[in-house]
């Protein structure tokens, strides 16, 4: 058997639910298992930590084939809203929390969090927009410093 | 089935050291197994935790999740990877002689 995972960076690049959950799941099994993880959110994956947004991400039903749904039909007013909070109830019942919960959750369990400077640049944010669990504002070869001897995971 | 001994008793455990008979857990074998999983001693924080949790199993047949027992207000999340450093779910299951835990959260 392979010696076991020490530490993990997750790259959280994409926005939306489906964009979102995988790398919190990721990050917070890894915890549950006592690896140490790091949550490196870039660009959309950004909506996870700002205050602004992060109750409010939806899941695209436009142009996302992984609804197995015609777009046509995603494109009705509500249709994004109601495929949320249809998926939104169904996660709740086999408890995995809301993002802002799952971001408190995961931080509480000893994950750090950063945030993308060049996102950060780009869309013209400041630490203040973020939620209180991220640590700092980083660039990528800081990332790259802090993932320094463990796995990197992109989602 | 293997075996596993402590002290003067002897339980049945699966491939990972997790009881398959609840029937034979007893506070002894608890702080026991503590100790193999790097607990040196059980606290009443620690027994809380077991004690909510074999409760939880009993009323619902499930091992409660990390969010479960941070909702509960018996313990945070915080103190929870306190009191069992490294994985508290499965460590806290395998200490209060329940199953492996099977979720993903």
């Amino acid at each position: 058997m392979e010696d076991k995972i020490k530490k993990v960076s997750i790259v959280v690049s994409k926005g939306g639910l489906d964009g979102v959950y995988p790398g919190l799941i990721m990050a917070n099994g890894a915890r549950m298992d006592g690896i140490e993880a790091n949550l490196f959110f870039t660009f959309f994956g950004l909506d996870a930590i700002t205050k602004k947004r992060m109750g409010k991400i939806k899941i695209a039903t436009v142009g996302n084939p992984g609804m197995h749904m015609a777009s046509i039909l995603g494109i009705l007013p509500g249709f994004s809203a109601f495929a949320t909070s249809m998926m939104l109830k169904t996660m709740d019942k086999i408890d995995i929390p809301p993002v802002p919960e799952f971001i408190e959750m995961v931080s509480d369990a000893g994950c750090k969090l950063y945030a993308c400077k060049a996102t950060v640049d780009m869309f013209k944010l400041k630490k203040e927009d973020f939620c209180p669990q991220v640590d700092s504002v980083i660039n990528v070869g800081k990332f790259y410093e802090i993932s320094a001897g463990g796995q990197i995971i992109f989602t | 089935m293997p075996k596993k001994q402590f002290g003067t008793v002897a339980v049945d455990v699966d491939e990972e050291g997790f009881l398959t008979d609840f029937a034979q857990w007893t506070r002894e074998v608890a702080a026991a197994i503590a100790k193999e999983e790097g607990i040196a001693a059980l606290t009443p924080a620690h027994w809380k935790v077991i004690e909510f949790m074999q409760k939880e199993f009993k009323e619902n047949g499930q091992v409660p999740s990390i969010r479960k027992l941070n909702k509960s207000g018996v313990v945070s999340t915080k103190e929870l990877y306190d009191l069992f450093p490294g994985g508290p779910a499965k460590k806290a299951a395998k200490i209060a002689g329940m199953k492996k835990p099977e979720g993903c959260v």
